[in-house]
């Protein structure tokens, strides 16, 4: 069967692109008991759908997931290092926020 | 005689699973060789669906024969003569362009019959076909969009899709030849006569061509043959490949 | 699929803060898992490049040898497992390349390295499949190499490193007994296929072992690396390891080590082993290997015939960006 077009040309007219290996998307699966989607890793698409199918295809061969999201990675805003301190510590020290807080008396169950 | 032993139902089913083992071979044959890793595995994964496939319809054809052949006789030891799949399944794999193109054509057809087998009278092949028609499902899905995008992608592309959709035409009629198989399972609820598919599958196909920019080529000669073991030149070395360790050893499990 | 083979990487111009480095080094040590955006020091970022590459173009190259079997595989069900495995790799590859990108090399650099010969593979993929049993021998021995090592990797400092090495052994557990299963059928099998399990034996053995890279008094990187938490054990000890629990599945299913040096050692509680070809090592290393240059063809084969397609998908997928903002 042919495998060269019947008029070849080389791929780079005016209106192509480079040639890459297409831009990164982020891959969130859901697993099959309803727990809440979870980054799994990361493929290459052109497209919104063909990220989805990528996705399926490198992520979910073993049942993994009954739902995908896919994001551009480009599109993903995240804290930077720097922040570590004043974005996080101030959750460390608020006891009143975690029920161990709180004192019940003995041998009464709360919930 | 149950129902199941028509003689007919035997050839019909090596012919559902001939097509899909030998299109599955052909398809396994780019692992590690794709355009681009994330395709690598698409495609090796609808080669998997297909082997899996074959893999029950042959079970169940050899069952139904009832002469002790299990699938893997049936896979490794029947000579090309003794195929019974569509010629469009053993051409060799080509470029890219013809590969999905192939896999276009053919996984159309293989949804619309497997929606058509899951009523099957046969409960077996009523199971295997709802299996396959989620898989065929994503199939389309997968080669449609790379049709429309290689149509409508570059110059280039666009020059190897269609020559790939020229190429492969002559071939696509077979698939909806009609015979006395088909008629036999046909009307005994077993089966689904090929060609009443064949009006669908013309509509669906051709709707994604013209989304992809490409020509619907004239209407010509189909080739025919596969269907009776009349087969192109290529499915003897594809088998000759296939075959040759499971022959060099007869006897031996692996 | 692990490689520890030496390529010099040049100390960066500019020397890293000392007391950034010593906070880093701190890091490491309490058992902190280090991020993508983290500091960290160059010569770190530069190392675990070359390192995660490598192993990423090992599981690219690695699909060669095994796929070269897919088409004659001696029954269905084996076909369909080896697809899989194959299949598995190239994910393998793909989970790897995209933990290589988070330090700031995209994935087409990376795989132009390769395809120039700059960057290193597993040399245990420049030797052939010669037979059915090679299946087998790859599945056993070099996935059970591989999983020795990516234990232990799922444990290395870089998050996204050791992340991909989790996913990686979670579905790397059935590559190994694939194989084994192979050689026990065969070696159980026709007096042909015994003697077939025992040649692939003979052949794959010794590069096995090499897969574990030079003695540590040798490896220019072994030890930073252990240093640095990306290694947590060093090449002998790993080889040591694989070597340990290889001879009791071999002795079960009847096939003999290549080694006549092999024998248990009361006191160390280890299978002592004989001498290892590092002429070889380095020959094959360095390019003289019976498939080198078929391996490396094949993957340059494969990237420029599916150029125009890559090229068509950004094409048609930049059109389609196009009409939706002229639509909007």
């Amino acid at each position: 069967m042919p495998d060269q077009p019947t008029s070849p040309t080389n791929g780079t007219d005016a209106t192509s692109p480079a040639d890459s290996q297409w831009p990164l998307w982020e891959v969130f699966l859901q697993p099959p008991k309803g727990e809440a989607h979870e980054h799994a890793g990361s493929v290459h698409a052109v497209s919104a759908e063909q990220a989805l199918q990528n996705a399926r295809d490198v992520y979910a061969r073993r049942g993994e997931a009954v739902s995908i999201w896919v994001v551009p990675s480009a599109s993903i805003t995240a804290s930077t290092p720097d922040d570590m301190g004043p974005f996080f510590d101030p959750g460390n020290d608020k006891p009143y926020r975690h029920p161990q807080f709180y004192k019940v008396p003995r041998g009464v169950r709360v919930f | 005689m149950p129902i199941s032993a028509q003689p007919g139902f035997v050839s019909y089913l090596l012919r559902l699973g001939d097509d899909r083992l030998v299109l599955g071979h052909r398809l396994s044959e780019w692992c590690g060789h794709g355009p681009i890793l994330e395709e690598d595995i698409a495609l090796a994964n609808v080669a998997l669906d297909l082997v899996g496939e074959a893999t029950l319809l042959l079970k169940l054809a050899g069952e139904t024969e009832s002469a002790g052949r299990n699938e893997d006789a049936l896979a490794y030891f029947r000579d090309s003569t003794e195929y019974r799949n569509a010629l469009i399944a053993e051409l060799p794999k080509g470029d890219f362009g013809f590969t999905i193109v192939r896999q276009f054509f053919f996984s159309v057809f293989s949804l619309l019959q497997m929606q058509a087998l899951q009523r099957s009278s046969n409960a077996e092949l009523a199971g295997i076909a709802a299996k396959a028609v989620k898989e065929a499902k994503y199939h389309v899905r997968h080669s449609a969009q790379w049709v429309v995008t290689l149509g409508d992608g570059t110059e280039e592309s666009h020059a190897r899709a269609q020559a790939a959709v020229d190429e492969l035409w002559r071939y696509t009629g077979e698939l909806f030849l009609t015979d006395a198989v088909e008629q036999e399972v046909a009307s005994a609820g077993l089966g689904v006569d090929a060609s009443t598919l064949a009006e669908p599958w013309h509509a669906q196909v051709e709707e994604i061509l013209r989304r992809a920019t490409l020509t619907v080529p004239p209407v010509s000669y189909m080739q025919r043959g596969g269907r009776d073991g009349r087969h192109t030149e290529h499915l003897g070395h594809m088998l000759s490949e296939m075959q040759i360790v499971a022959r060099s050893h007869p006897g031996a499990t692996w | 699929m692990m490689v520890n083979e030496p390529s010099a990487v040049q100390p960066s111009a500019t020397p890293d803060d000392p007391a950034r480095v010593a906070e880093f080094e701190a890091r490491i040590a309490r058992g902190e898992s280090i991020e993508p955006k983290d500091w960290m020091p160059e010569r770190y970022r530069k190392q675990l490049t070359r390192m995660m590459s490598q192993h990423a173009h090992s599981e690219i190259v690695g699909m060669l040898p095994e796929g070269n079997w897919i088409t004659r595989a001696p029954n269905l069900r084996r076909k369909m497992a080896l697809i899989a495995k194959v299949q598995d790799e190239a994910g393998h590859g793909l989970y790897i390349y995209c933990g290589t990108e988070t330090l700031g090399t995209d994935r087409q650099e990376l795989v132009q390295q390769l395809l120039d010969g700059k960057a290193k593979y597993s040399s245990i993929f420049n030797y052939p499949t010669l037979t059915w049993a090679d299946i087998g021998c790859i599945g056993w021995f070099v996935d059970g190499a591989a999983i020795v090592n990516q234990t232990m990797l799922a444990k290395a400092s870089y998050g996204p490193y050791a992340r991909a090495m989790v996913r990686i052994c979670k579905e790397e557990n059935f590559h190994k007994r694939q194989g084994y299963e192979i050689m026990a059928t065969l070696a159980n099998g026709t007096p042909e296929q015994r003697a077939m399990a025992q040649d692939a034996v003979n052949r794959w053995w010794w590069p096995s072992l090499m897969m574990f890279g030079p003695h540590d008094a040798e490896s220019s990187n072994s030890e930073e690396l252990v240093r640095w938490g990306v290694k947590k054990k060093g090449n002998d000890e790993l080889r040591q390891r694989f070597v340990n629990l290889t001879v009791a599945q071999a002795t079960a299913i009847n096939l003999t080590l290549p080694d006549p040096a092999l024998q248990y050692n009361e006191q160390t509680e280890n299978w002592d082993f004989g001498p290892i070809d590092w002429d070889e090592f380095w020959r094959v290393v360095k390019g003289d290997g019976p498939c080198n240059r078929e391996r490396l063809a094949a993957r340059r084969d494969a990237h420029a015939a599916g150029e125009w397609v890559r090229v068509a998908a950004a094409a048609y997928a930049a059109k389609q960006q196009r009409s939706a903002t002229e639509a909007a």
